[in-house]
């Protein structure tokens, strides 16, 4: 996995008072929050609530309007570039060019990120998400799942400790959800932490040993360790007014 | 250094890769350019077509047809999310600039190595100047360098095809009458000297704007 800056310290994402403005509208009103390393984090909450807002953040989309953020144990403000290569991504969204092949795309990926063993790692991760026989077909022929899994493998390219994940069971075929699950549950022995937003409870239970709730833009709920389904449904419906 | 010139080449090459599959933006730029030139051709009687109006009928055509192509540029960028797919990658935003700036250059030099001869046959010129192929190179970075930054800007708004010309337009406005002052006094067998100080504007556009861009360039795309 790639180097991470204070792996030692246990904490692989810092939040302190982290505020997002968009105008008028508070899409994040001072949250905080700790991820250790090997940590695996589900953030539920209905739309609006402030998911997407937070991982663009965490990713460096987006920038803060205030507070601190740390990713890898680097500082958002002067360390972002550092921070990226910490982190893989995995949106409803490939990121991936539809005129290019998948592996054209990780070839392109794989350089801006200084893949070493480039060739070697492309052919691993093809086999990896299933997609040996349609490497070389353009991204745009390929069904939705093939291309989900393909941004699978372009998110894994640069082994990155940190994985953070909005919404990616969109569109994903049973598959591709198979290798998601795989991916997520190799982070109990202090392998990739993730950090997963999703409207559905079973996944982010199935995936993740601390969940968290978020509703106008602030943390309502948070609980490690294992719940099971219904206690979450009555905890999600109390804290957010939102039905499951 | 070397490592980010690798990083602005692997942007520029996808960016050819892509295009060379879609054909998308060269084959418009240089329809609209071709189009401009051949309706500006029959419109004017054949003494009418002097080298200061040809010029400028030049640069009518290569500016429009730049900001149709610029307009594609990161419209490419913002599909199934690639803009946020580079802005993950840990390179500086400036890498992402030049990568982006170097496409641009490319695509719109063979465009205008398309249409100069065509232009030159089609508008009665006489003689075709050496100079002309300065003057387009420095006028397509400083076009491409501005373009660049106005078309990242201006993919967000929701009335882009309106917004990139009207921001992108009075910016680039220094470059473009250079250009087609210099173009005149080219086409008309004018001498070096009077030509050099349009030579000169160009060449200060350009610096000042490769210069500042790539440091704008980062609260551009980042929301």
């Amino acid at each position: 996995m790639a180097d991470s800056g204070q792996q030692a310290d246990g904490c692989a994402i810092e939040v302190e008072r982290l505020v997002k403005s968009y105008g008028d509208f508070n899409a994040l009103r001072g949250v905080d929050l700790k991820v250790k390393w090997g940590e695996g984090l589900a953030i539920f909450g209905p739309n609006g609530a402030g998911k997407t807002t937070l991982i663009k953040i965490l990713s460096t989309i987006a920038k803060a309007s205030s507070g601190r953020v740390s990713v890898g144990g680097f500082d958002l403000q002067g360390d972002s570039v550092k921070a990226r290569r910490q982190i893989g991504v995995v949106t409803h969204q490939t990121l991936l060019y539809d005129e290019l092949s998948t592996y054209e795309n990780l070839r392109f990926y794989g350089k801006m990120y200084d893949v070493p063993h480039l060739a070697d790692r492309i052919r691993e991760l093809v086999a990896q998400v299933d997609l040996e026989a349609r490497r070389d077909d353009p991204v745009r022929t390929l069904s939705r799942g093939m291309q989900q899994r393909a941004a699978i493998a372009r998110a894994l390219l640069h082994d990155p400790p940190i994985l953070l994940l909005d919404e990616p069971g969109t569109g994903l075929d049973q598959r591709a959800n198979e290798m998601l699950i795989n991916i997520v549950s190799s982070t109990g022995n202090g392998r990739r932490t993730v950090i997963m937003t999703t409207h559905s409870l079973e996944q982010g239970l199935a995936f993740c040993n601390r969940v968290l709730i978020l509703a106008r833009g602030n943390i309502v709920y948070e609980e490690s360790g294992k719940l099971d389904i219904s206690t979450l449904r009555e905890v999600y419906h109390r804290h957010t007014g939102v039905g499951y | 250094m070397k490592e980010s010139a690798g990083k602005v080449l692997a942007i520029t090459r996808k960016d050819i890769l892509s295009e060379m599959r879609t054909k998308e933006i060269v084959t418009s730029i240089v329809a609209f350019a071709l189009l401009v030139i051949v309706v500006v051709s029959l419109a004017l009687d054949p003494s009418e077509r002097t080298s200061a109006v040809a010029a400028g009928v030049l640069w009518i055509a290569f500016t429009f047809a730049g900001v149709l192509g610029l307009g594609r540029s990161f419209v490419m960028e913002k599909d199934k999310g690639c803009l946020q797919g580079l802005m993950l990658c840990p390179v500086d935003r400036a890498v992402i600039y030049f990568g982006k700036m170097l496409s641009t250059v490319i695509f719109m030099l063979v465009v205008e190595a398309i249409i100069l001869p065509v232009f030159v046959i089609l508008l009665d010129q006489p003689r075709f100047p050496p100079h002309l192929v300065l003057i387009t190179v420095l006028a397509t970075v400083g076009f491409a360098a501005v373009g660049t930054l106005f078309s990242a800007l201006s993919v967000n708004t929701k009335a882009r095809e309106v917004m990139l010309p009207l921001l992108f337009l009075p910016v680039a406005s220094p470059v473009i009458i250079a250009a087609i002052e210099a173009s005149g006094l080219a086409l008309a067998g004018g001498p070096w000297s009077e030509i050099l100080p349009w030579l000169g504007v160009m060449v200060a556009f350009d610096v000042i704007f490769l210069a500042v861009s790539p440091l704008v360039f980062e609260f551009v795309l980042e929301e």
